[in-house]
């Protein structure tokens, strides 16, 4: 499965955003970290803006700052902002309607739901936690 | 706003030990406040297996409030036994059961059962812990995940029997 780049980057900016809730960073902090252009991400940061989920703090070294609830956001809230992730909802292609169309629909259907059911149980927080343990894996190897 | 968090969830003392026969009928009227259903045949049976049959592998834990009459007297079970081989698995731990009070969630009950269970597994000599959990339960789904568990190899399959 493949996520589209705005989700991908929606996502990279809310783990160091929760990670320092205390903290402000700038697009281009941020940007920096994740070899993208800050015009992107700014498109990105609107999204996130309107769904609550981080706020602009304005003035000097202004930036954002997670305002959402790190345990009760789920990666699925934040990728269905981008894209849409139930194949079901697609309008009918050609050979959908007949009994091998629906077959497939069905099979494509499975792979919705375990996605979705994936996605929907990951909290930002627990995120932050497989980051986090990466991380002192990674330490550790470096020893 | 931390303050006023912690002023809405009162601390809770607790400890977690063995399910006794005693506990049965709070268990059956805490699962079913949770799950709509009572089954005091279950967990009659489940009690009596765990406590009989391969009981240094099968673990039934309550975590009980501390300070008497404190109500309800039970805050959460857990249940789980180590099983080996079935699906072509070498032995590992399966959590077949958690559930918690409704009203004194997130404080940390539900970790100390999964984190105690956990234990006991490790100490039965295996090094994987597994449990099944319904797509659509997301509470359950988020709270496993939370604490470090990931899809494993395995697939539910299934067919109604016509």
């Amino acid at each position: 499965m493949k996520l589209q780049i705005s989700s991908r980057l929606a996502i990279f900016a809310l783990l160091e955003l929760a990670a320092r809730p205390d903290r402000q960073l700038s697009v281009a902090e941020v940007g920096k970290k994740y070899g993208v252009s800050g015009h992107h991400l700014a498109k990105v940061m609107n999204v996130l803006s309107r769904a609550g989920l981080v706020r602009s703090v304005r003035g000097a070294g202004g930036g954002y700052q997670f305002s959402g609830n790190a345990r009760r956001t789920t990666l699925f809230d934040v990728v269905q902002l981008f894209e849409n992730l139930n194949s079901g909802n697609a309008p009918f292609a050609a050979g959908d309607r007949t009994d091998a169309g629906r077959a497939l629909r069905e099979v494509i259907g499975e792979i919705d739901h375990i996605a979705q059911a994936t996605l929907g149980s990951i909290t930002i927080a627990t995120m932050l936690k497989l980051v986090d343990r990466r991380q002192t894996a990674g330490r550790r190897s470096a020893k | 706003m931390e303050a006023k968090a912690q002023a809405r969830t009162p601390k809770l003392s607790f400890l977690v030990r063995p399910a006794r026969g005693s506990d049965i009928p709070h268990i059956i009227a805490l699962d079913k406040r949770v799950t709509g259903l009572a089954k005091p045949d279950y967990w009659h049976d489940v009690l009596r297996r765990f406590s009989e049959q391969r009981p240094h592998e099968r673990f039934f834990l309550v975590a009980e409030p501390h300070g008497p009459k404190i109500q309800p007297p039970i805050l959460g079970f857990i249940t789980g036994e180590v099983r080996a081989w079935e699906f072509g698995s070498a032995p590992c731990g399966w959590v077949s059961t958690l559930s918690v009070e409704p009203r004194a969630r997130l404080r940390g009950i539900g970790q100390a059962l999964f984190d105690a269970i956990s234990m006991e597994f490790k100490n039965t000599g295996v090094d994987k812990m597994r449990t099944m959990v319904a797509r659509d339960n997301r509470l359950h789904l988020m709270f496993f995940r939370s604490e470090g568990m990931m899809a494993g190899p395995y697939i539910q399959l299934e067919k109604e029997l016509e």
